[in-house]
């Protein structure tokens, strides 16, 4: 009863105070959480809503949960291109999507893992080697001609690693794209 | 039991009476169980109007449509109506057949990615991997389809898997956790509106197909005339308000009328029902009602703030909304008289403004006369289905519905050859109720195999094509904006439509004289079976007024 006699108190409602939500382009990187049922043609729906509306998506990972039947798709897409309100409003209705996170980078921790694979002979693989360990790095493969590291972190991590061992000759890259995990105690 | 028996079972038991189809190689085994399973089967001669006749008899009926087809060509014949359907939020649910399972992936005779095709115009689809899951997924397809906002939901079944035998138990619950649509509406946000419309000196009603889906007409009307709230209705949502009616606008957009164009583009406040700000609408999104805050009430979230951003968005279904907005909004005691500068500004554009043609001095046929001419001789009592172009707006124009369920068109995809085999899914699912087809002579030949389904099985519509040899709102695109250089749109007297309608075993007919065309049309609808009515109109007539494409709404012309 008290919602309706506060219903019938007249206070004024000012139409010009009213403020709109709408989707604007963010201006800054989304990592969006998904989970998902794991089931197949999931990943085609999840990024077919993307390519309709001609989204990039810039890195994209799909792994296991503690739940065989629940699958973890994490993929990030820059909000400063597009506005990515609006698709994600259309990722919950599909019907096979549990839920979803925009993590908030803040409140975020992400990780890739990358593998350079660089070329190194006798004289420059100490330098490469002092290089990954200062990135807490491994080289997990080494030949005469070629090194190979391994190194985790975030993305600014990666990209500063490589922009290290370009000039030694990085003959190719592997990164997995970025998993994320909220901070705190809450679940992602 | 068989697999296809069991979806014969899980059918009935979703209370399914009909079924649309055409039987190929991969769904044999289905078409086996319906020589006992106790469902009626109509076999449509192309699978899109079997998709067609399941949206139509869904529209008109309120009840899930069924469409079924075989794999490979079955299924992409069926493409049209999934995305029509999906467009205009129809709940069907269409059952293909695919390949056997060995043979997937190996383009295999009559093969078709189905799943894969469908996925961005389904509300959702299943590809079976195992009999057993048959029942479950026909239950959860029928409850995905009809709930929250209604769509297309496919379910693709194997040959092989189809002929496996289950331990079919009914099943009774359906538990989706990734879908759980919002129906109620927040309490809070609908006070907020309530307050919202109680302060607003410029208020518009803007409702859409979602009132129609949500069967909450009366709740509208009842909402609308707890004041004098001005109405407009889209091209989907019309009958959700009674036309003719004192707070009726008429439909706003590119082809409605001025009061309800000028109406939203003068407010101060647009509450929106189950209506998406579409592009027909809006006109040029940046200049549409310039002084309008929104209440958006939609059952589907995404729709919110899509193209307009809404200032009070409620997620409900219209029934719930409105209902509750009713009993907010009567809380208040707003004084009814504050509108009476309002109305009194619409009532200048109404009266400046009406709806009007020149009529003809002859006995020729405008265009916008037939529609009168069918409002007259139905009594504006029958259920009107149409395809895409000039005719789906005149007949949205001038034939005034007063009541849901009655106008059945493809207003999102916009899909010619819609109307007929929509009309003769309407008339299977309301055999009480008079259907009528309003066709252009271009449009009806996409679909007019279907006359001799109707023919066949006694499905008693009447098509009337307003035939100005013309691709008529193409033709006058190319007249207005395209320097009048005429491209492909003259379709000329071909075919001879009484000798068509003849020969697929309907009664045909040809109109020419406006004095005597409300009779003519008469005697029409009461000659048995189906019929099918030529009706030659002005050639070159446009469709007015007309807000240009991308223009806004005080820009409207004619």
């Amino acid at each position: 009863m008290s919602a309706m006699s506060e219903a019938t108190t007249k206070e004024p409602l000012s139409l010009e105070g009213l403020q709109a939500s709408g989707g604007v382009r963010t201006g800054r990187k989304h990592v969006l959480s998904i989970l998902v049922e794991n089931k197949s043609g999931v990943l085609t729906r999840i990024a077919g809503l993307f390519a309709r509306r001609g989204f990039n998506i810039d890195t994209l990972t799909v792994g296991p949960t503690d739940d065989e039947q629940i699958s973890r798709v994490t993929l990030t897409v820059d909000g400063a291109l597009h506005p990515i309100d609006q698709v994600t409003k259309q990722l919950h209705k599909l019907i096979n999507v549990l839920k979803i996170r925009d993590l908030e980078p803040s409140d975020t921790v992400t990780r890739e893992l990358a593998l350079f694979k660089v070329s190194a002979d006798g004289a420059q693989r100490g330098e490469l080697t002092q290089i990954a360990e200062i990135f807490r790095g491994k080289v997990v493969d080494v030949t005469k001609r070629s090194v190979i590291v391994e190194v985790t972190g975030t993305t600014e991590k990666i990209e500063a690693f490589e922009g290290m061992v370009r000039p030694f000759g990085l003959i190719e890259m592997m990164r997995t794209g970025e998993i994320a995990i909220s901070r705190g105690r809450s679940e992602t | 039991m068989r697999a296809v028996d069991a979806v014969m079972e899980c059918l009935k038991a979703e209370g399914v009476d009909v079924v649309f189809g055409l039987p190929g190689g991969a769904n044999l085994p289905t078409y086996d169980a319906f020589v006992n399973g106790g469902i009626r089967h109509i076999l449509v001669r192309h699978e899109a109007g079997g998709g067609h006749a399941a949206q139509g008899y869904a529209k008109a009926t309120g009840k899930v449509g069924v469409a079924f087809a075989t794999s490979g060509p079955g299924a992409t014949n069926l493409i049209t109506p999934i995305c029509d359907a999906m467009m205009d939020s129809v709940p069907v649910v269409f059952i293909t057949g695919q390949v056997r399972t060995e043979l997937l992936g190996t383009d295999g005779f009559q093969e078709a990615d189905t799943l894969g095709i469908t996925i961005p115009i389904v509300k959702h689809s299943f590809m079976i991997q195992d009999p057993k899951e048959i029942p479950r997924a026909i239950h959860e397809a029928f409850y995905i389809a009809r709930s929250g906002r209604p769509g297309p939901v496919l379910i693709d079944i194997p040959q092989d898997l189809s002929r496996g035998e289950i331990e079919y138990e009914p099943v009774t619950d359906v538990r989706l956790p990734g879908y759980q649509p919002r129906t109620e509406g927040n309490q809070k946000q609908i006070r907020q509106a309530a307050k919202a419309l109680a302060a607003a000196q410029r208020p518009v009603i803007y409702a859409g197909g979602g009132v129609v889906n949500a069967n909450a007409s009366a709740e509208l009307v009842e909402f609308a005339t707890s004041d004098r709230f001005p109405v407009t209705c889209t091209l989907m949502g019309l009958g959700a308000f009674p036309a003719p009616h004192e707070q009726w606008l008429g439909m706003p957009g590119m082809h409605g009328t001025r009061a309800a164009n000028y109406a939203m583009d003068e407010a101060d406040l647009i509450c929106a029902v189950g209506a998406r700000f579409d592009d027909r609408v809006t006109g040029k999104l940046s200049e549409f009602a310039p002084h309008a805050k929104f209440i958006h009430i939609d059952v589907d979230p995404a729709e919110i703030s899509k193209n307009i951003p809404a200032h009070i968005p409620i997620v409900g279904d219209a029934k719930h909304v409105l209902a509750k907005l009713l009993i907010e909004y009567r809380a208040l005691g707003v004084d009814p008289a504050r509108l009476g500068a309002w109305w009194e500004r619409i009532e200048g554009w109404r009266e400046k403004y009406p709806l009007g043609y020149e009529d003809s001095t002859d006995n020729e046929i405008k265009p916008q006369y037939m529609i009168q001419a069918l409002y007259e001789a139905t009594n504006g009592e029958a259920i009107v289905t149409s395809d895409v172009g000039q005719h789906q707006m005149w007949t949205a124009q001038y034939y005034d519905f007063p009541a849901p369920r009655r106008w059945i068109n493809s207003g999102g995809l916009g899909t010619m050859g819609f109307g007929l085999p929509a009309a003769m899914g309407a008339a299977v699912g309301c055999p009480d109720r008079l259907v009528c087809a309003v066709a252009g002579d271009g449009s009806v030949q996409m679909n007019a195999q279907e006359l001799a389904t109707c023919a066949q099985n006694g499905i008693p519509i009447k098509v009337f094509i307003m035939n100005n040899g013309y691709l008529g709102m193409v033709r006058q695109w190319q007249e207005l904006f395209w320097d009048g250089k005429y491209s492909h749109v003259d379709t000329g007297e071909f075919p001879d439509f009484v000798k068509l309608a003849e020969a697929y075993g309907a009664t045909g007919m040809r109109f020419e004289d406006k004095t005597t065309l409300v009779e003519d049309m008469k005697r029409a609808i009461a000659t048995d079976g189906p019929v099918v009515v030529d009706v030659r109109v002005t050639r070159e007539e446009n469709t007015y007024p007309m807000i240009p494409a991308g223009s806004a709404a005080r820009e409207m012309v004619g």
